[in-house]
């Protein structure tokens, strides 16, 4: 095992106890983080723990409230992206941004072409360099190609490529390996083995820890926008990291309620859908909360999509009540009586300039509608009925839900669809970036639904959420089950070690 | 495992050889296309009137889209961006008619002079439209609307219902648009040289590149550092410019102005572009294309003139050429995005 980085020398960039705040979240509290050349430093945390941010500061996309940000230990200030990479800064996005319709040597240069005497692009010189640069990583692609078609594998290198063409010292990686087959994620490997001999520093963000220790040197936990350890990789095991990255508070939140499980409504058998997840199998029965817990990428929302009709499954079978359906279109879907609570409720959920009581109607029409004409009263009436067993609050039924809080907006969606009376409900994640209080109070909603029969196929990236609410608690990673836990079985570290599919290896 | 890691990259070889084949190919079919429908519409409309096929035709037909084209040469560069100028035929009128109005009251001013005040006031024109996109972050098709009734309500108020016809303006102005340079009429010459001085500096130069990077995608490029306002203020300026040139050209051609001047031409300018294979939702294109589009929706107009059809057909088939184009630009881009991603699975 190779030694740690150099201690002696000054790291060629780090945060000094940065925090930053969006609302009412606090991203990051106090963070120190130094990266040395030649190191791949490994960030790892739960969804939510702060990486992106921490990233995105690196990145000149945020600049943090307080704290610093030195750079061969002189304190900067990055007001821009470009303002980052002219300080030799370069990161590696999961999904790569680049230029479609460029080719791969234009998107390498693009910003800083060589250029010959008279100011003139020299597209010779261009190709011949990033044949080299790519050569030199010893990977072949042809230059003259258009990004667009490029694989995500491919678009990752144009980036690589371009960050070297900038002499970049620092290169982050955020997720790089999300979307990669694990052949390209060899290839990446051997790549990134070669910047470290660079003597590039390399942060590498990952949820993967079977990739983390394989690469990295060191290793940075972040919980809760907070730095819990940050030790050389050979003095940690996964099951240490994992404990590390959990462990969190499960205060202020409210345990569901005791309920009658009764008959499965919902049944999955062997679903698949091309690379995004196989074989899911598993039954929902009514009056349960089903919590599906994994991390981002897992395939949960994927799956919820599918039992909702929006996109289609390409093999297993779907059972409602017992019999096989296809569920070809959202509309079918409610038919069965399957409401989905989108995870993006601004995109998916909520039409923002339409009153409280409009976007509850939304789902149902036919009942407030007489000769397709909407009447108002009935419409009030009907919304009353569920913003109040909801507890809306924040104004009239008659004003724009956008004046509403996050909290509040949550639960005009999840009266939209109790509106169509659903048997099954699924909910993607229900409490995200609302505040505390609400949250408590959209568990005690959801409690209350399972106790009055409603089957609930709760996705959460919360884990304490998940351990709360649910009374199994199913887990995916990367796009297949990989745990089943009851609830006296389920806590954090059996549920994060199946989510990072640590339970399946015998290490 | 070294047979293995041999054969995958065999296959690979291959498969990036295809695919840069496919590519350049590709590359050079939407020009290639429109050479096609060209050649195609020239024998059909050939064998039916003989009239057509005479070099006098042919240069009929390039004088009639030469200002178009110079015009269109602005349009292009903005359309790159992912941006519009519909203000383009209120600009072209606008400094039609203050040229030919100045030469009016003051005959004795140099035509270089006349030509450099349609420049500027076009420039200025356009560097309104390029301030309201690009730092009032207005979208530049409602932007340009707005500027196109302004502009030509402008136009309307400094002419005040007047009209300057041929016989108040200088010979010397005309023949601008009369004379010849080496035996080719000054029209083409100009939208020639304009065209390939365009082209060359989009190809040579980093802010041409950034022109098609912009478009292509917009927060790419401000992770990669480019300044976007800059650049897009600098095509509205230029297609001001150039919008303004062709306004003085377009007093010289038709000799009697009015505030009506070039009304419409802004459709017709985008109908050239678009057929000739600019991606209206910028980062493809060039100005060879647009050049081409311009010939072809020019020699239509020319055929249907000489087949004595009527105005509603030319209409209706410059209508169906923009369809058929952008259409074709939909179906060849997800063509080649499916086979180029086929060409490159591992």
């Amino acid at each position: 095992m190779e030694v740690a980085a150099p201690q002696a020398a000054v790291p060629v960039i780090e945060l000094v106890g940065v925090s930053k705040r969006f609302g009412a979240i606090q991203a990051l509290k106090e963070v120190d983080l130094s990266l040395y050349a030649g190191e791949v430093h490994a960030l790892v945390g739960e969804n939510g723990a702060g990486k992106s941010t921490l990233v995105k500061i690196l990145a000149g996309v945020h600049r943090p409230d307080r704290g610093l940000l030195k750079i061969s230990g002189e304190a900067v200030e990055l007001r821009s992206p470009a303002q980052a990479q002219a300080a030799g800064i370069a990161v590696i996005h999961q999904e790569p941004t680049l230029f479609p319709d460029l080719d791969v040597a234009e998107n390498v240069f693009m910003g800083h072409q060589p250029r010959d005497r008279l100011g003139r692009i020299d597209w010779r010189r261009m190709y011949r360099e990033v044949e080299q640069l790519l050569q030199s990583l010893g990977v072949e692609l042809n230059v003259y190609l258009p990004v667009r078609g490029l694989s995500v594998a491919d678009r990752q290198l144009v980036e690589i490529a371009r960050a070297l063409s900038q002499d970049a010292r620092v290169l982050i990686m955020d997720e790089p390996t999300a979307s990669l087959s694990p052949r390209e994620v060899e290839e990446l490997f051997t790549i990134v083995e070669q910047l470290r001999a660079r003597q590039v520093a390399i942060l590498f963000v990952s949820h993967r820890l079977e990739e983390v220790f394989r690469l990295a040197s060191r290793v940075t936990v972040l919980r809760d926008g907070q730095r819990v350890i940050t030790a050389p990789a050979q003095d940690l095991t996964p099951e240490e990291t994992v404990r590390h990255m959990v462990g969190r508070e499960l205060a202020a939140l409210f345990p569901k309620e005791e309920a009658a499980v009764g008959e499965v409504v919902l049944e999955v058998r062997h679903l698949s859908r091309a690379g995004l997840f196989r074989d899911v199998s598993f039954q929902l029965r009514r009056g349960e909360i089903l919590g599906l817990a994994g991390l981002v990428g897992a395939g949960r929302t994927e799956v919820a999509r599918v039992l909702f009709g929006i996109d289609q499954a390409e093999s297993g079978e779907i059972l409602v009540d017992g019999r096989p359906v296809s569920i070809r279109s959202p509309r079918e879907a409610m038919r069965y009586g399957i409401a989905y609570v989108p995870e993006d409720r601004h995109q998916q959920g909520l039409v923002l300039d339409f009153s409280i009581a409009r976007n509850i109607t939304l789902s149902i029409l036919k009942r407030v509608a007489r000769f397709s004409l909407i009447r108002s009263r009935q419409e009030l009436k009907i919304a009353a009925d569920y913003a109040e067993r909801l507890h809306v609050r924040g104004g009239r039924l008659t004003q724009p839900v956008r004046a509403l809080s996050g909290g509040n907006q949550q639960k005009v969606v999840l009266g939209k669809w109790l509106a169509t009376e659903p048997r099954i409900l699924i909910l993607d994640e229900p409490t995200r970036g609302i505040d505390i209080g609400a949250k408590a109070e959209v568990h005690r909603i959801v409690s209350e639904l399972a106790a009055r029969g409603l089957a609930i196929l709760l996705i959460s990236s919360e884990l304490p959420e998940i351990l709360a609410m649910s009374d199994r608690v199913l887990v995916m990673h990367e796009g297949r089950i990989s745990g089943l836990f009851s609830r006296a079985e389920a806590d954090q570290e059996k549920v994060m070690l199946a989510a990072t599919g640590q339970n399946r290896q015998s290490r | 495992m070294s047979t293995t890691t041999t054969r995958v990259e065999e296959s690979r070889r291959r498969a990036l050889s295809g695919g840069k084949r496919l590519v350049a190919l590709v590359g050079r079919v939407r020009e290639l296309g429109l050479i096609v429908v060209l050649l195609a519409i020239v024998a059909l409309v050939g064998l039916q009137t003989p009239r057509f096929l005479t070099p006098g035709n042919f240069e009929q037909i390039l004088l009639s889209i030469a200002i178009l084209a110079i015009v269109a040469v602005g349009e292009t560069m903005v359309i790159l961006t992912r941006n519009v100028d519909l203000s383009v035929g209120s600009t072209v009128g606008m400094t039609a008619f203050v040229c030919a109005d100045v030469l009016k009251n003051h005959p004795q001013t140099p035509v270089i002079l006349i030509v450099l005040l349609g420049c500027a006031l076009g420039a200025v024109l356009g560097a309104v439209n390029g301030l309201i996109v690009a730092l009032g972050r207005v979208p530049a098709i409602v932007a340009t609307l707005g500027t196109l009734y302004l502009y030509r309500g402008l136009d309307s108020y400094i002419a005040g219902g007047t009209q300057v016809s041929a016989y108040d303006v200088p010979d010397s102005f005309l023949s601008l648009a009369t004379t010849h340079i080496l035996g080719v009429p000054a029209l083409i010459v100009f939208a020639a040289a304009i065209a390939l001085i365009f082209a060359y500096l989009l190809r040579a130069t980093r802010t041409g590149r950034e022109l098609y990077a912009l478009g292509s995608n917009p927060e790419a490029a401000r992770l990669a550092g480019l300044r976007a306002e800059r650049l897009i203020f600098l095509t509205f300026l230029l297609c001001g410019l150039l919008s303004g040139f062709a306004g003085v050209l377009w007093g010289a051609r038709f000799a009697t102005v009015d505030s009506g001047a070039a009304t419409g031409l802004e459709l017709q300018v985008i109908a050239a572009v678009v057929v000739g294979g600019v991606n209206i939702f910028g980062g493809s294109g060039t100005i060879l294309g647009a050049m081409l589009g311009a010939i072809v929706l020019g020699t239509i107009d020319n055929a249907l003139t000489l087949l004595k059809l009527s105005q509603f057909w030319l209409q209706a088939i410059d209508g169906a050429a923009i369809l058929a184009a952008v259409t074709l630009d939909a179906l060849i881009t997800r063509w080649l995005q499916r086979r180029l991603r086929s060409g490159r699975q591992r």
